[in-house]
């Protein structure tokens, strides 16, 4: 078994009879940050949720850290434990606070007392810039703010591996650039990174390694460098191209 | 107007009538809640047959009146077991209201996003603890106001179990006024008793939805 945090082997995934993944594999190794982009609806988010099997693949095993989650008896909820995961509209819980928000699952998954969790919680609060906002609801947080209160709570868990679902797309242009800083320090702190994203600023950035995903499978994948300015696949290409037109003029200054 | 003193001297009697009404209500009331939350949790998260026999469960009894399935509980089983009257009450009306509790539970719990369940599973919560630590805290403070409804709608169908003899509010109002003959005089007072205790009823579920509304946008709250 290599040492892979996250190992996807075959995963096949369909909705009725819309095949979303057709065998997709996929290894993440520590450290790495592996963006993946693709025209919507080729099964990024669907490969994203398999991973800490928020969604249940037809097919197909996946490992994290070691463990396979997809195993018949495998503990699920304490694999999760180890996936972060930022969705692309937040989901933070509505009534409790930023603070309650990163504490909750510290004491009732981990079970810490409410002491060690508060502290913890105010850490990773801090780590994303919001100490300050500990005390706020949702309701009374900006989009770039509540996201960073996510990756707090999903933080706050010691995650092996971070799973960001489009972590921007749901955020005005002008909060997007606070978000993707929280998570390029990530990054450099060498945390293992899985992103869906369309800012490509930030792949070109920070990113390790990039696969391009279509019709439910890898289309192409390598290096960032060598995705970006050499691409194979001709819809690469065309995908890259299209990309760079929306978003790539404002990526300097994010 | 030579009554109105006997009726006054009554009030203490009505009252006291008012207090069982109010008895009856709220252990309705509570066992409505106690049956149709499980219910609708079965309904929204359980697997297939459990959410059809939930589903069968409340379309069955909002079906039937009230009386009808107080009856089937009094006179119906007094073969088998011979229930008082005040617990046969408190049953039916309990029955009843669960199956109404369960649909207005089940529409709060809906109405909570699907993206709270992902979250807190994601975090590796099980699906208990997603339920009772985040669906269930903000659920509940959707399902105040419909639920101020409902006990104002079992306050009311208390009165039913004069019918099985219990002397509560209405019970006593026919009993005084067939004594004083002052039929109007006397059934306004018990709706003026009725209308006061809805009244405050509401008006405590309404303070308490407030107390426990979540803030909301700063912009909004800033007067």
């Amino acid at each position: 078994m290599s040492n892979a945090i996250v190992r996807v082997e075959n995963l096949h995934k369909a909705y009725g009879d819309t095949e979303v993944l057709k065998g997709v594999n996929l290894e993440v190794d520590e450290g790495e940050v592996l963006v993946v982009i693709g025209p919507s609806g080729t099964g990024k988010s669907t490969m994203l949720r398999c991973i800490n099997l928020l969604t249940r693949p037809d097919q197909g095993r996946v490992w994290v850290a070691g463990d396979e989650i997809t195993a018949p008896h495998a503990d699920v909820n304490q694999i999760r434990e180890r996936v972060g995961m930022v969705f692309q509209d937040f989901n933070l819980f509505s009534h409790l606070t930023a603070e309650g928000n990163v504490m909750v699952a510290l004491t009732k998954v981990k079970k810490m007392s409410k002491d060690e969790a508060r502290k913890l919680a105010m850490f990773e609060l801090e780590r994303v810039g919001l100490s300050d906002k500990a005390q706020l609801y949702p309701a009374q947080l900006s989009g770039g703010q509540k996201q960073r209160v996510a990756i707090a709570r999903a933080l706050a868990m010691d995650p092996s591996v971070m799973l960001f679902d489009e972590p921007t797309s749901a955020l005005d242009p002008e909060l997007i650039g606070e978000v993707l800083e929280v998570m390029k320090k990530l990054a450099r702190e060498g945390m293992t990174m899985i992103v869906v994203t369309h800012e490509m600023g930030f792949a070109r950035e920070v990113s390790t390694r990039m696969i391009f995903m279509e019709h439910g499978v890898i289309a192409e994948q390598g290096p960032t460098q060598q995705l970006f300015y050499n691409p194979q696949h001709p819809r690469t290409r065309e995908f890259l191209g299209k990309i760079t037109e929306l978003y790539g003029h404002e990526q300097g200054e994010a | 107007m030579d009554k109105l003193p006997d009726i006054l001297g009554s009030l203490p009697y009505l009252l006291e009538g008012a207090l069982l009404t109010l008895a009856i209500t709220v252990l309705a009331l509570i066992s409505g809640f106690v049956i149709g939350l499980p219910l609708a949790l079965l309904r929204v998260y359980g697997r297939k047959p459990a959410a059809t026999l939930a589903a069968a469960y409340s379309t069955v009894l909002r079906g039937l009146p009230s009386l009808v399935v107080l009856f089937i509980l009094f006179y119906g089983m007094a073969a088998v077991v011979k229930l008082p009257a005040f617990l046969a009450g408190c049953v039916a009306l309990g029955f009843c209201s669960s199956a109404y509790q369960m649909e207005l539970l089940r529409g709060a719990i809906q109405s909570v996003g699907p993206g709270q369940m992902m979250a807190a599973r994601a975090l590796g919560m099980s699906q208990l603890q997603a339920i009772i630590h985040i669906i269930l805290p903000q659920a509940l403070r959707l399902a105040i106001p419909s639920w101020s409804n409902e006990a104002a709608v079992v306050l009311k169908d208390s009165s039913l179990v004069y019918a099985v003899g219990l002397a509560e509010l209405l019970r006593r109002s026919q009993q005084v006024a067939a004594r004083t003959y002052q039929s109007f005089i006397v059934y306004s007072l018990c709706a003026l008793i009725y209308f006061a205790m809805t009244f405050l009823a509401n008006r405590g579920l309404d303070h308490a939805e407030r107390a426990l509304r979540l803030p909301t946008p700063l912009e909004e709250t800033a007067h």
